[in-house]
């Protein structure tokens, strides 16, 4: 059986994208190809916009199939679906007739990588205009051929229907007159109006590839496949940076199926996505490298991060939140009202937070095929980002970005983790060194030791309390490695992290400062689902509860008072965070809103929780949207934790499939159970001491919440994102929860930390 | 030697057995993965015989292979996924005559005689897929084929499993993207699809 033909049935032609359009021209095939340049339509940093192609997006066959490109990821988040439903849409195609075809990795799609949450919330103005535009030459085409005018003419899906005399023709039938048509300027181009959408924020819609996934037809990383194809499994050095000194292979030769060694050459600080290095086993299956690996005696030589002990680190970390670090925004005068407070004789809260390490564990490990061949590669990976891997095996390899092809498979998860392709440029040098294509698989155990980690973190929270409970200065400092640290070897200050729930928070305090401290890194930080989100919330929201305690007031109450009024919250931001602030302004009604919603669906103050039973709630915005979380926990004699109920008020502005909105915010909840209830990664001498999930639990159907309710507040603002945002508010409403229930404050994660019986 | 995990419980069930919330370390801790043997030589072993969604096979390589990798690498049957290589996740589950078996830990040796199902030789729609589609359960999809050839063997024991009765048959199949909530409402319709079939 040939995979790649199989993976082509759903993903398109096995062909280069200029390919594609010769192959779609010679069938017969509507592909929009007339070029103008508009404004740029995408920010991509530091390079030109490519200019607006409709026909990199969309092709309509002369039997009606309309094929469109989806050039972001789907790992679970479905965006390969959301994006294509919007461009159908528009066209007003009938979707059982819509193919998909996976895109490449390529800068003329603009920018590939699936993560932050934003594949819709930067592509829906685009994906719109190029449904509109074949729309709009389909009636042009059906008006040319009727000899009426083209307003006479409206759609229905996937025909153009002349209204007064009732004929209809096909969009198959029209593709190519359609073809020969100059592409309309965006101004004069006709969108739906909201009431119109046939797709876009319907129940009906689900994930365009679940009739593959529940047959076991859908091909994931792991199932892709290359004719002639070997196995490889990777020893890496177990401390980063750490190179081979020597190494003895014999024993693994002699294991059945075990072809050769090869090794990889360790990186070149920074890291970034490069291989870790190591000693490869080349097999004839994934068993026989896995086993031929087991039998190797590598000597590694030493490296600085061999100093890495988590306890020891935290306290660095700690005793750094204790000094003042950078300032990250500053509003009114922190320490006048500080000493204020003191003289008047007001009551000052200090709490410190620590969270660990953890590991994304996609349920698919990191795995990729590749081939080079004549000083070109061809990958097939589950990858977020297709333009890094051609750029990380470009610069591994000295070839030319163009010169490496990457298909996109479905991602058996991802998390963030497949946003760093090392596997893949693993596969491409090994197969540099072999001459046939390669397929690396990492162990379970490979994925844990060689993550790319979510931080450690530490911080320090301050508040001065007024004779009415509110605070009247609040100050937080926060350190951990900063993920800047995988592109610069000297980062030790938090960069892009800071907009993930630091220096915006949304709180009516009239003295706030916002502060970073620095710190090392010793093992590869990368950004996990909702990344410096998840310290940021637990220390700020577990804090806020922490203060309504202090102030005798109900935290629901307590939290819409320290959110304040409706009003556009005044933020000191730049870039591309000051470019969203423009479209996306910090809306405090908006958040006030989810607060009530989650709040009333929980019946929050109004039914009676019994003995270890309590509701505990966290409101944070996150890539732009805003979640309010009610957990309701019990606490068992043992202090066993379980999570009976959650519910969840969301507002992401516009949606397009809110079925499958609620399932990322379902999921968002075992993902926080996972990370409060087990989460941690620790290190001993520079060694990663978790493995598999044994000793890196996540939760299991028995532990997860057992019902979770999500709640999305209609609204019309422009559609902000999905993936993420449900994460950061989990945990601390969850130990706001248990606080209420058993008088135990967690400022730790994970739970297992804290004795609560 | 089938993992433990799998053997039957007190009560003749062949469904992993473990309390509810009580899977934590010991449960886990407790599985014996088959003896793997690094410290010698592997060398090919005899012939075994056996069938494959209703296909006669044979394997005459490494018996301590997993089946598994067999499944996955010799006969491209990539429907099953490989996750841990522990028992510890599920996503490798497949049938063996008919019961609900871990293949990351179940060695060739030990399906010689023995009727291996995978999701490939489930026919579509079956009542558990059927509903997996109407409940929409799947995100990334990567575990979704270990989870519903679980709950069809949980099925075939229990047809009208209760809550509790899923948690417990399903505690072991481990879903990253947190579909859980799904999988129950699934399980529960997709019984009354079966019974629908079976009225029909």
């Amino acid at each position: 059986m040939n995979l790649i033909e199989n993976v082509s049935r759903r993903t398109g032609p096995h062909v280069s994208r200029r390919g594609f359009l010769q192959v779609a021209l010679a069938s017969g095939a509507f592909v929009l190809s007339v070029r103008f340049v508009p404004p740029p339509l995408f920010a991509a940093e530091g390079e030109a916009a490519p200019a607006f192609d409709p026909s990199l997006w969309m092709s309509i066959a002369a039997d009606g199939t309309v094929t469109i490109v989806a050039h972001r990821s789907e790992m679970g988040c479905g965006s390969r679906t959301a994006l294509p439903l919007i461009v159908a849409d528009e066209l007003d195609a009938d979707w059982s007739k819509v193919k998909i075809d996976q895109a490449i990795g390529d800068p003329k799609y603009g920018e590939q990588d699936t993560d932050g949450s934003h594949s819709v919330r930067s592509n829906f103005d685009l994906m719109r205009r190029v449904g509109a535009t074949g729309r709009a030459m389909l009636i042009s085409a059906a008006a040319t051929q009727w000899g009426v005018p083209q307003e006479k003419c409206s759609t229905e899906p996937h025909f153009v229907v002349h209204g007064a005399t009732g004929r209809k023709l096909g969009y198959g039938e029209l593709a190519a007159a359609a073809a020969k048509l100059p592409v309309p300027r965006e101004e004069n181009l006709p969108l739906k109006k909201r009431p119109e959408w046939r797709y876009i924020g319907k129940e009906s819609n689900s994930l365009f590839d679940l009739p593959e996934i529940v047959t076991g037809q859908a091909i994931f990383g792991m199932d892709a496949a290359m004719p002639g194809m070997v196995f490889a499994s990777v020893e890496h050095p177990p401390v980063l940076g750490q190179k081979i000194k020597s190494y003895d292979d014999q024993a693994a030769l002699r294991v059945v199926g075990v072809q050769k060694t090869l090794t990889i050459d360790t990186f070149k600080p920074p890291h970034q996505f490069q291989p870790l290095g190591g000693v490869a086993v080349i097999a004839d299956n994934t068993w026989a490298a896995f086993q031929g690996r087991k039998s190797l005696k590598i000597e590694w030589d030493g490296s600085p991060h061999s100093v890495y002990n988590s306890a020891p680190f935290r306290k660095t970390l700690e005793a750094t939140s204790r000094q003042p670090g950078k300032v990250v925004r500053n509003v009114g005068d922190v320490d006048a009202a500080f000493r204020q407070s003191g003289k008047s004789g007001g009551t000052i809260v200090e709490a410190e937070f620590y969270t660990p390490h953890l590991a994304h564990v996609s349920m698919e490990p990191p795995v990729a095929v590749a081939e080079y061949r004549d000083g070109k590669v061809l990958a097939w990976a589950p990858t977020q980002n297709p333009q890094a891997v051609q750029e990380t095996i470009a610069a591994v390899l000295g070839i030319k970005k163009e010169d490496v092809i990457c298909h996109v498979t479905l991602l058996g998860g991802g998390f963030g983790r497949k946003s760093k392709p090392d596997q893949v440029a693993e596969a491409a040098v090994l197969s540099k060194q072999l001459g046939k294509p390669v397929k690396v698989v990492w162990s379970r155990e490979d994925d844990i030791h060689f993550d790319f980690f979510h931080s450690v973190a530490a911080m320090y929270l301050r508040a001065a309390i007024g004779s009415d409970g509110r605070p009247t200065a609040w100050l937080q400092r926060t350190v951990y490695p900063p993920i800047n640290s995988t592109f610069d070897a000297s980062a030790k200050y938090a960069d892009d992290e800071m907009g993930l729930g630091w220096n915006n928070l949304p709180f009516d305090i009239p003295n706030h400062r916002a502060e970073n401290g620095p710190a090392d890194y010793h093992v590869r930080i990368g950004w996990l689902r909702s990344v410096a989100n998840i310290y940021h919330a637990f220390a700020i929201h577990s804090f806020a509860d922490e203060l309504a305690h202090h102030a005798k007031r109900d935290s629901v109450e307590y939290l819409l008072d320290l959110i304040g009024p409706p009003r556009i919250v005044k933020l000191e931001l730049t870039g591309d965070e000051a470019e969203d602030a423009k479209t996306f302004p910090l809306d405090t009604a908006r958040l006030r809103r989810v607060v009530e919603v989650a709040a009333e669906k929980s019946g929050w103050g109004k039914k009676p929780m019994g003995k270890g039973r309590a509701l505990g709630i966290a409101a944070h915005r996150s890539f732009l949207t805003y979640v309010a979380t009610v957990v309701e926990v019990e606490v068992d004699n043992r202090g066993q934790v379980h999570i009976p109920n959650v519910w969840t008020a969301v507002d992401a502005g516009t949606i397009v499939s809110p079925d499958n909105v609620r399932n990322q915010f379902e999921g968002a909840a075992a993902f926080g159970t996972s990370l409060a209830l087990f989460g941690e990664i620790t290190a001993t001498n520079g060694v990663i001491d978790q493995s598999n999930f044994n000793n890196f639990q996540i939760a299991r159907m028995n532990r997860a919440p057992r019902h979770v309710d999500v709640t999305i507040v209609e609204s019309e603002a422009p559609p902000a994102g999905v993936g993420e945002p449900g994460v950061p508010p989990f945990a601390p409403a969850l130990c706001n929860a248990i606080f209420a229930a058993t008088g135990r404050r967690v400022r730790e994660l994970p739970l297992s930390k804290t004795k609560l019986a | 030697m089938t993992a433990r995990w799998f053997s039957p419980s007190p009560r003749g069930s062949t469904l992993p057995h473990f309390a509810l919330c009580d899977y934590d370390m010991e449960i886990i801790q407790h599985q014996p993965a088959f003896a793997r043997r690094y410290d010698r030589e592997l060398t090919g072993g005899p012939m075994i015989r056996f069938k494959v969604n209703g296909k006669d096979r044979t394997f005459d390589g490494d018996p301590d292979m997993p089946l598994l990798w067999y499944l996955r690498d010799v006969a491209q049957l990539t429907g099953t996924k490989f996750g841990c290589g522990m028992s510890l996740c599920g996503a490798c589950t497949v049938h063996q005559n008919g019961a609900a078996i871990r293949s990351c830990v179940t060695p060739m040796k030990e399906v010689g005689g023995a009727e291996i199902t995978t999701i490939e030789g489930i026919a579509p729609m079956h009542p558990v897929q059927q509903a997996w589609m109407e409940i929409r359960v799947p995100q990334c999809g990567y575990c979704q084929t270990g989870q519903i050839m679980q709950a069809i063997a949980l099925l075939k024991e229990n047809q009208n499993p209760s809550d509790q009765d899923i948690d417990v048959a399903m505690s072991g199949n481990l879903c990253r993207c947190g579909t859980y909530q799904r999988i129950r409402a699934a399980i529960h319709e997709a019984v009354k699809h079966q019974a629908a079939k079976e009225t029909a």
